[in-house]
């Protein structure tokens, strides 16, 4: 049914009057052969002063108007899929412990798991610098002024990368709860960090980047009770908008709850099959 | 602000949907957001407005309208809203988000008349 006049109309390529043109009867005039619709799929309505206009009923959408990234993001999930990768796109606030987790994870990962990191950040090779020691490849992306990575900047940075024996690929997305939401990497999941300094309530702030995690880390944990967080208000929170989400709560500072993540880590790698 | 990168794409869509039909100026111009498309309304409207001068859209009135996601109220069950929102409004409970689109994609045009 067309929203726009209520009518029932199939053909999408019929121009009809509709009630703002004041046609009682609701007629539908000759159907425009294909070539008058702008775009296959959308049809005209003529409107008050004459004018038309020319909608469609989202069916017919010409390409999403993010399509490119999208596109580089599809080839990079096949890429990372044949060469057997697993690739995770951690995204946060800015200094919600990304870095920090990475080099604890790659010490203990990396001598029995070929890992690598390609982390994005506006300025600064400091994330990768602070990464290196570990002995995992580390590829630095310096965004400047743009504040999210895409997935041309992480396929140029893979394509550097060396391959043998890589299974575990870490993105540490720039630290930034907006514009990383919007960009798929070909990244096999999102995971979400959130400190205990920043409130319960983040994920009910910033919808689009904690829906569709995989998971959301609740990090800084040694920093919940002097900064009054309580985990239980932001599970309820997550839950609310990712609910499919699963939810780990860990500190890098005291390693509290990091064998829960090495283990979820295992499990996602276990689960993944580069030929499905 | 990929605003910018957003409104290079409507404006190329713009531009050879004009071409193609022949119109020398649009008047209006419909978008479609999904409620996870993470767009700033108005940071998308001033990009469109710098942006359009000497394209077709050159002065249009840019019109954005939301694809409904889908929630579920543990009390009134699933429901469709146009915002994003943790609070039913029927009830006032707490809300879930099931699912809700990340695209967003032109959804209309009016040519200017001639
Ligand atoms: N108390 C405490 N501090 C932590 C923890 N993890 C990280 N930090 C501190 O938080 C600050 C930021 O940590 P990073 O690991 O650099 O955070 P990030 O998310 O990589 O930051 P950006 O890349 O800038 O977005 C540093 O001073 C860390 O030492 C933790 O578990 N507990
Ligand atoms: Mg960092
Ligand atoms: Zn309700």
């Amino acid at each position: 049914m067309c929203e726009n006049c209520g009518c029932e109309s199939p053909d999408p390529f019929q121009v009809h009057a509709g009630p703002d043109a004041g046609a009682a009867a609701h007629s539908h005039m000759p159907a425009h052969g294909h070539d008058s619709a702008p775009v296959t799929g959308w049809h005209a309505h003529p409107a008050e002063n004459g004018s038309v206009t020319w909608h469609h009923h989202g069916d017919a959408a010409p390409r999403p108007l993010l399509d490119a990234n999208q596109r580089a993001a599809d080839l990079n999930r096949c890429y990372f899929r044949d060469h057997g990768i697993l690739a995770l796109n951690l995204v946060s606030s800015p200094g919600a412990g990304k870095t920090t987790l990475l080099k604890t994870t790659l010490e203990r990962l990396h001598p029995h798991i070929g890992c690598a990191v390609v982390v994005g950040d506006l300025e600064t090779q400091a994330d990768a610098e602070a990464l290196r020691p570990t002995g995992a490849p580390v590829i630095q992306i310096t965004t400047g002024t743009v504040c999210h990575l895409d997935a041309r900047m992480v396929a140029a940075a893979v394509a550097r990368l060396p391959h043998t024996g890589l299974r575990l690929l870490f993105i540490e997305n720039v630290g930034n709860l907006v514009c990383p939401a919007s960009f798929d990497l070909g990244e096999a999941h999102r995971i979400v960090l959130l400190a205990t300094t920043e409130g319960e309530n983040k994920p009910l702030k910033y919808p689009p980047i904690f829906h569709g995690a995989r998971a959301v880390v609740i990090t800084k944990t040694d920093l919940a009770e002097p900064a009054g967080f309580r985990v239980e208000l932001a599970r309820q929170a997550i839950t609310q908008v990712a609910p499919q989400a699963e939810v780990l709560t860990l500190s890098s500072r005291n390693g509290d709850g990091l064998d829960t993540w090495v283990a979820f880590l295992d499990r996602l790698l276990q689960a993944f099959d580069p030929r499905g | 602000m990929h605003e910018v990168s957003i409104c290079e794409a409507l404006l190329d869509q713009l531009t050879s949907l004009a071409a193609q039909q022949g119109w020398p100026r649009l008047r209006r111009v419909w978008v479609r957001l999904g409620l996870l498309s993470g767009v700033v309304p108005d940071a998308l409207e001033f990009a469109f407005a710098a942006m359009a001068t000497g394209t077709p859209a050159e002065g249009a009135e840019l019109l954005l309208e939301n694809e409904p996601g889908h929630f579920d109220c543990a009390v009134c069950g699933e429901l469709e809203l146009e915002r994003m929102d943790f609070t039913c409004p029927q009830c006032g409970g707490a809300l879930q988000l099931l699912r809700a689109g990340r695209d967003l994609w032109l959804s209309g045009v009016e040519p200017m008349p001639s």
